[in-house]
């Protein structure tokens, strides 16, 4: 196998670009989604134990963090349909350009709805 | 004097191995990244909504609230297929990229023991929490307990 591969696949543009995203994403949210399972085992040792470590999670930069999450995983799962379409629709792969803006427009209106609201918790507004 | 036989070129007995024992587990790894991701779009964002969403969102989670939740088999379920489908899903995930980025095999014989160990430990531990919650444990004090463990 050689060290670097002699010229690429990598087309750039649209369909690159959403698959790294789509890439880096999952990645995130699965590292995520281990610590996520062990803070939640913590319910099976103490109310208090649970409670203290859940407290991290209201602070101000732990709120950003989680304003992050939602945003991967939003991207992830709009642009993970996106795939499915591309796969299994007959005319996908013609509107796959399309497609990608269609998620990032519905990424943009899911977060503009979110954000407000939870950065409005976490920062003990209205 | 001896002749050396060689075999006519593409005509030996079909090769066993490589070919013979293919299986389809790649695609049925590719359909099920599919089919629980339409799952987990529903159960994941049932689930930003319940915590990060209504009420108070991110500052009324605590034991209380989990116990709140788990008291209703919904949520138990609910919760259940979500911790089963995304470690599936992203450990498969994880396979993928280590199968694109890692050429040299021990290094990915040691990533893929690493993330099956993850796997293993996070999907036990998880389901045991579930199933063996206790909402009201005994001696903890009664306003970190949800209301229904009045003694």
């Amino acid at each position: 196998m050689p060290e670097a591969p002699a010229g690429t696949l990598y087309r750039g543009r649209e369909g690159m670009w959403s698959w790294v995203a789509h890439r880096v994403t999952g990645f995130l949210i699965f590292f995520f989604l281990l610590v996520h399972v062990l803070d939640t085992a913590l319910v099976r040792v103490s109310p208090e134990a649970y409670n203290a470590v859940i407290g991290t999670y209201k602070n101000p930069i732990m709120g950003i963090g989680e304003a992050g999450l939602v945003a991967a995983i939003v991207l992830h799962a709009f642009n993970g349909i996106r795939v499915m379409l591309v796969d299994f629709w007959s005319k996908g792969t013609r509107y796959h350009r399309v497609m990608l803006w269609v998620v990032v427009g519905l990424f943009v209106v899911t977060m503009a709805f979110f954000l407000p609201r939870h950065l409005g918790n976490v920062f003990g507004g209205e | 004097m001896t002749t050396t036989t060689i075999a006519a070129p593409r005509s030996g007995p079909p090769r066993r191995g490589r070919t013979a024992g293919r299986s389809n587990y790649e695609l049925y790894a590719w359909v099920f990244m599919r089919a629980s991701g339409v799952l987990l779009l529903v159960l994941i964002f049932g689930h930003l909504f319940m915590n990060l969403i209504a009420g108070d969102g991110i500052t009324a989670v605590d034991f209380g609230f989990v116990a709140g939740k788990w008291a209703s088999p919904l949520w138990q379920v609910w919760d259940l297929l979500m911790l089963w489908l995304a470690m599936i899903h992203g450990t498969n995930g994880i396979r993928t990229i280590i199968n694109d980025y890692a050429e040299r095999t021990g290094t990915r014989v040691v990533l893929k023991t690493a993330l099956y160990l993850a796997f293993t430990v996070t999907v036990v531990l998880g389901t045991l929490v579930i199933f063996t919650f206790d909402p009201c444990p005994a001696g903890a004090p009664a306003d970190l307990l949800p209301s229904f463990c009045t003694v």
